[in-house]
């Protein structure tokens, strides 16, 4: 156990070392931070002290490893268009993002995984073939229209919730965090980018239970239960599902990188202020530092959290063994 | 009687109607010059004044412009014929491109294992942590350029993990079967082995995947052309044209999006159904009855 554990930590290391250099690459190469900071009426030999001072005349591998001891101790840089550190600007826009990230895994698990095991336990009803269909277009639908279709129907044709924006904030944790989950603008203002966000994954949750349910209900366990007379929803809920919820984890792990792909769509309809439309903000203002520091945190969550997944794994299905 | 394919496709009316619409997507697609009433290429015959029109049906519609028209006066059903073009090059390119590259990679990686596999399953598994939407929207706003044959290459570096790593699982089952033993002691050479009895053995679910993935490809086109990274803006696009039309959807003119948004779903729906069945009729246990 603990050797797989170690195993997995050293990988995802490899995994950060490679997406650190590639950051430091894009923050390196991609725009000149001399010309960038020194400004177009600088002298060619104040830019060559500007360039001696920023130790851009040093070999690369010196340069890199001064953007790891950097990188470690929070200096990303500084933006090149608002002009303060980046990962200030990252993690002030954090708390937007992963509320909205939350908002869209709780509604894709609590429907999918309900609705997909109610299909599978009455498979030949009119609701199985309907909620069936319904989840292949919903693995069908890009992100992006998802949302515009939610816009044109709950806010242009209903006029029920708000169209953009994330509501009213209000501070906890001593400012350190500002949160709209606690303000009824705030939650009115999440519905729709957590229900197009979240969508995706819901039809994905939905098809991976109704196929594990199905499977788990020709089990011996289940006819020795059912022998017994406990009730079907019993036997469902509660003997089923506890069987099928290991592959859904592993499935809400592997696709945490999806969610973040499709969480700078969702920010890009609704204007969410959160990490997903400064990085595509910074895309289009060529602010490279921001795009580098951005992929850096990314990867960071990523891979702590696959790594989180990985040990709950292996302590939640004690069958498998890991080499 | 029919052949037995035929019959059980026409069993499953679902899938008859998938292959009927892409086909008759396809030939617009690809007839789009002729059979589109209006060439949205050509800027001389768009007048400014058939701007923002409804479709035909509705209060103020005109005749030649059957779904309406967008802000430049371009007629939504050509663009839609045209800017399909571009999702099914998208989707051709790609499936054939990352399916060969992906294939070939989980082949020799399956087949010699070391090393080789080591490094190439590691790269597939950090590229299949961080989505395919995150990584080609990050080459493509590295590179800062718009062009479709970018955006194809993006799609591909991407996507190729997902063949590589059915492939791979596939040869390594397939490379202990004895018919592949018995090759190898009659004397056959690694690329005999590999081209003749392992790789027609192992090549079946890259179909499913290619299916999946044509769609998958299309929809990231679509995606990164409404956020501005994907194909120029000169190219009708059906992502562009969601875009476009995305800021009139308040003043309530919602055939600008509707239309090409149905026709890109009915494009996904329409791969994503027959995927769905010809995995059913490679792996009869998973048939949901």
């Amino acid at each position: 156990m603990s050797g797989y554990v170690t195993k997995r930590l050293l990988q995802g290391l490899v995994v950060l070392g490679i997406v650190s250099f590639i950051s430091f690459a894009i923050f390196q190469y991609l725009g000149d931070p001399v010309a960038t900071m020194a400004g177009q009426y600088a002298t060619q030999a104040e830019r060559e002290e500007l360039r001696r001072v920023l130790g851009l005349d040093r070999p690369f591998y010196v340069q890199y490893a001064r953007f790891i001891g950097n990188a470690l101790r929070g200096n990303l840089g500084l933006s090149y268009v608002a002009r303060v550190p980046v990962l200030g600007l990252i993690l002030e826009r954090l708390p937007a993002s992963i509320e909205l990230a939350f908002a869209a895994e709780l509604i894709a698990v609590a429907f999918g995984v309900v609705l997909g095991a109610l299909s599978a336990a009455y498979p030949r009803s009119w609701f199985s073939r309907i909620t069936q269909t319904g989840s292949l277009v919903g693995i069908s639908l890009p992100t992006f229209i998802v949302g515009i279709g939610l816009i044109l129907v709950f806010v242009v044709w209903l006029g029920w919730l708000p169209p953009f924006g994330r509501g009213e904030t209000v501070p906890i944790l001593g400012g350190a965090w500002r949160t709209g989950l606690l303000t009824a603008s705030g939650l009115s203002h999440l519905v729709l980018p957590a229900f197009t966000l979240g969508m995706f994954q819901l039809a994905v949750l939905f098809r991976l239970t109704r196929g594990g349910v199905i499977e788990a209900l020709q089990a011996d366990y289940v006819r020795t239960a059912r022998a017994k007379g406990v009730k079907p929803p019993v036997v469902l809920f509660r003997h089923v599902l506890r069987n099928v919820f290991i592959p859904v984890v592993t499935i809400i792990g592997l696709q945490l990188g999806q969610l973040i792909g499709f969480s700078i769509v969702t920010e890009s309809i609704f204007q969410w202020p959160g990490a997903g439309s400064l990085l595509l903000a910074s895309i289009f203002e060529s602010d490279f530092p921001v795009v580098a520091a951005y992929i850096m945190t990314v990867a960071l969550i990523i891979v702590g959290l696959n790594l989180l997944v990985d040990v709950a794994y292996a302590l939640l299905d004690p069958r498998i063994r890991y080499g | 009687m029919a052949d037995p394919i035929v019959r059980r496709v026409l069993g499953r009316p679902l899938v008859v109607a998938a292959v009927g619409f892409l086909l008759i997507m396809v030939l617009g697609a690809v007839f789009a010059p002729l059979v589109a009433p209006q060439d949205p290429y050509r800027l001389m015959s768009l007048s400014l004044g058939d701007s923002l029109l409804p479709p035909v049906w509705m209060e103020g519609g005109k005749t030649p412009f059957l779904l309406g028209t967008d802000v430049q006066g371009r007629d939504i059903l050509s663009t839609i014929l045209y800017g399909s073009r571009v999702s099914f090059l998208v989707g051709t390119s790609v499936v054939l491109i990352a399916g060969v590259v992906g294939g070939a990679v989980g082949l020799l990686a399956g087949f010699y294992g070391g090393w080789l596999d080591s490094v190439t399953m590691r790269l597939a598994d950090s590229l299949l942590s961080f989505s395919t939407t995150l990584i080609a929207m990050l080459l493509l706003g590295i590179f800062r350029y718009n062009s479709l044959l970018l955006v194809i290459l993006a799609i591909v570096v991407a996507g190729w993990v997902q063949y590589a790593r059915t492939m791979r699982g596939r040869v390594l089952a397939v490379k202990e079967e004895d018919y592949v033993t018995a090759a190898r002691a009659a004397g056959s050479g690694a690329p005999r082995l590999i081209l003749r009895h392992i790789l027609p053995n192992a090549v079946a679910p890259l179909l499913v995947i290619a299916a999946v993935d044509f769609g998958v490809a299309v929809t990231l086109e679509a995606t990164l052309s409404f956020l501005g990274v994907g194909v120029p803006i000169t190219q009708p696009s059906l992502g562009m044209m969601i875009a476009q039309g995305k800021d009139f959807v308040y003043a309530g003119m919602w055939w600008l999006i509707v239309f090409p948004a149905g026709v890109l779903m009915g494009i996904v729906f329409s791969l994503n159904v027959i995927a769905d069945w010809l995995r059913d009729e490679l792996d009869p246990r998973l048939k949901a009855r």
